[in-house]
């Protein structure tokens, strides 16, 4: 695929530099429904690489659904997926890992009473044909993507994450989904049970991967933090998305307006500000 | 985009650096070793010193405890009890329990028991007899696992009903005979056979060579990746314990002798450290062991990083089956027989009380399989100890329920100690 014959229509009538580059990933009409409960309609997201992209909403908008798609845990109804240009099938967790999508979720899925080289590889251990684990260069590559992306407040690598703070274990719940040779990275909420050092330290994570090239979703509640790491954001309502918004072009009041009282809309130019008068 | 905030990460509140990190040599050995206590992080240090504090406290109470032949005695005491123990590490490590293991051990020694029986019975040799006991017991193993794995019935229901379901097999089958003596010399050598004091040096000198091989060429493939060898000291004084540890025995154990016989390191030695070093090679440096931490430690976080979860679970309770099939055979041939109280007793809750005062958490993912061999031989030893000085049977009891009330206390103050530490 080309130069791009289609751009998403919340995006046309705006400026932008890069609208030509294919997006990393891009959703176009995705719809889901569980049951009677329409949890997603129509759908359109993109994110770029080294763009982080912030996906907000209200309790039920459909984040959470959305991010499951990408995820290979939900299949939509109805919709197109194109990672780096191409249409893709995702339909599991190894599709997505295939492709080099990597989810963190809410709750790390870490194991506490493994150190943190072991719960990096944990699932992928390096190993021999008589399923020998191959431990320095585990440790060795652990330290290395340690230092990739500067966290720097782990002591040892051969802790147990038991032993870690929240900000350090969420480091290790992103380097590992990073480490990789992932494209995609989605974040649920990666700030939620963190103090404002420990936030500070993730959020500066965060743009370091996109800093890095990769692309970046991030679900959060908290404004403060999307509007400090995020380049755009994508505001879901009732399961619609109701506007894009450059974050260097839009205030605070704005997103929190498109939360709770957006309009969806699919009419080109429309989107974002034209749907929420400041 | 705003880059201020990308320097802050400096600022996080993790634990202090540690000026013992940097120590390095004798004196850095010691300094964590103190710095490990006072932490709380014991490891096997509490169970050794209860260890050499039974051996002193018996050598004083009776005259014949503390004699070579005596030594020969409890390693052959402890092997059988110490195999089932070494299984329900494993067990223990996922969190779940196997209530059917000695009476799994009992239809391996029945089965074993059955199949050499001459006459009545097929007559077969021990080398063929055992390794289908071990196979029976393996399938009784996957059927378990799997009811719990595959179907979600909670370990303890499962095994509980295994323990009467085995139990029953036992006794239906031997209402008629009483008893099988076991007369195949194969299986009775598991309990009675000793290796010729040359025989044991080699033995003790192979253990000392392997242990030193597997050790360097850990620390030889830390340098080629560039890892700093974390404390050669450490490296030099293990192997230096273990050489001491392996030709020490060997040297106790050739002393002994039987109204002039000669006797030597007992077979049961060789198996109960043979399967310490499979075990413990299968739980640490394997991938599957690597799982089976994992799920004990996180169900949810291995399942999401595609570990097989079900498939690790059932493979655990087969090992688990497998393990007692060889205790109990191990048990049989010490007596030379199985009857219909095979598998009573106190062989269940002796073998886990091994694993679990030897530090095995019964919450899952910390263990290791040497706190199994640690429990066993403190079991075995006041065991022994009690009934050499002519103590009243049931204080057997009341000692070894004693001890692994504070084995257990003692762990939870630990890793309460461990955990203000820690963060």
């Amino acid at each position: 695929m080309g130069a791009p014959q289609w751009a998403p229509p919340c995006l046309s009538g705006r400026k932008r530099k890069n609208v030509t580059e294919t997006p990393l990933l891009e959703l176009r009409g995705i719809t889901k429904s569980f049951g009677s409960v329409q949890a997603l309609t129509d759908v359109d997201f993109e994110v770029r690489r080294g763009e982080v992209m912030a996906l907000v909403g209200d309790n039920g908008a459909g984040k959470s659904t959305l991010v499951k798609c990408v995820a290979g845990t939900h299949t939509p109804d109805s919709g197109q997926i194109f990672f780096d240009g191409q249409e893709v099938h995702i339909h599991g967790p190894r599709d997505a890992a295939q492709l080099g999508i990597e989810v963190v979720y809410q709750d790390l899925a870490l194991c506490d009473n493994l150190d943190v080289v072991q719960n990096m590889y944990l699932g992928r251990e390096e190993h021999d044909r008589l399923q020998r684990l191959k431990e320095p260069i585990m440790e060795q590559r652990t330290a290395e993507t340690m230092k990739s992306l500067a966290v720097t407040t782990i002591r040892s690598i051969r802790q147990p994450v038991a032993t870690l703070s929240g900000g350090q274990r969420q480091s290790v719940a992103v380097a590992r989904a990073v480490m990789w040779n992932s494209k995609l990275v989605v974040l649920d909420e990666p700030t939620a049970a963190l103090g404002v050092a420990q936030t500070e330290q993730v959020l500066a994570l965060v743009r370091r991967l996109a800093e890095q090239g990769l692309g970046v979703i991030i679900i959060s509640h908290n404004l403060h933090d999307i509007f400090e790491t995020a380049h755009r954001i994508t505001v879901l309502r009732l399961g619609r998305n109701v506007g894009v918004y450059e974050r260097d072009k839009t205030t605070q009041e704005q997103v929190v307006h498109a939360i709770t009282a957006g309009v969806p809309t699919k009419v080109a130019g429309i989107a974002s500000t034209a749907a929420a008068p400041a | 985009m705003t880059t201020a905030g990308v320097e802050i990460v400096g600022q996080d509140t993790g634990p202090a650096p540690d000026d013992d990190e940097q120590a390095t040599g004798l004196s850095g050995l010691l300094h964590r070793a103190t710095a490990d206590i006072r932490s709380g992080n014991l490891g096997v240090l509490p169970i050794v010193v209860a260890l050499v504090f039974i051996v002193v406290f018996f050598s004083f109470e009776a005259t014949n405890f503390f004699t070579s032949e005596n030594f020969g005695n409890i390693i052959i005491q402890m092997a059988g009890t110490t195999m089932l123990a070494y299984g329900v590490v494993f067990v223990l490590l996922l969190g779940e329990i196997d209530l059917s293991i000695s009476y799994v051990a009992g239809i391996g020694a029945l089965t074993v028991a059955e199949l050499q029986q001459p006459g009545t019975g097929p007559g077969l040799s021990g080398l063929i007899a055992m390794p289908a006991a071990i196979v029976i017991c393996a399938l009784i193993g996957s059927v378990q696992g799997g009811i719990v794995a595959k179907i979600g019935v909670p370990s303890f229901v499962v095994t509980l009903a295994g323990f009467l379901i085995w139990q029953g097999v036992i006794v239906y089958r031997l209402a008629v005979p009483g008893s099988i003596t076991i007369q195949d010399r194969w299986i009775n050598y598991t309990g009675s056979y000793y290796f010729s004091h040359f025989a044991g040096w080699l033995i003790a000198g192979l253990v000392v060579v392997l242990y030193s091989a597997v050790s360097l060429s850990g620390v030889i493939g830390q340098m080629r990746a560039g890892i700093a060898v974390k404390d050669p000291w450490s490296i030099a004084v293990k192997i230096a314990a273990v050489a001491a540890a392996s030709f020490g025995i060997v040297e106790i154990c050739n002393r002994a002798s039987v109204q002039g016989t000669p006797l030597g390191l007992p077979l049961a030695a060789v198996i109960i450290v043979l399967f310490l070093i499979v075990l413990t090679f299968l739980a640490k440096r394997t991938t599957f062991g690597r799982h089976v931490y994992a799920v004990g430690g996180n169900a949810e976080a291995a399942r999401r990083a595609g570990i097989n979860v079900p498939r690790i679970r059932v493979i655990v309770f087969m090992i688990s089956s497998v393990m007692a099939a060889i205790g109990g055979i191990i048990l049989a041939a010490n007596v030379n027989s199985v009857d219909t109280n095979f598998g009573g007793g106190t062989l269940l809750l002796d073998a886990i009380s091994a694993a679990v005062i030897g530090g095995t958490s019964l919450f899952g993912g910390r263990g290791e399989i040497r706190n199994a061999f640690l429990g066993g031989a403190v079991i075995a030893t006041v065991s022994n100890g009690l009934n050499t000085a002519n103590y009243n049977p049931g204080t057997i009891y009341i000692v070894t329920g004693s001890i692994l009330l504070l084995a257990v206390t003692l762990d939870t103050v630990a890793r309460r100690l461990q955990m203000r530490s820690g963060r």
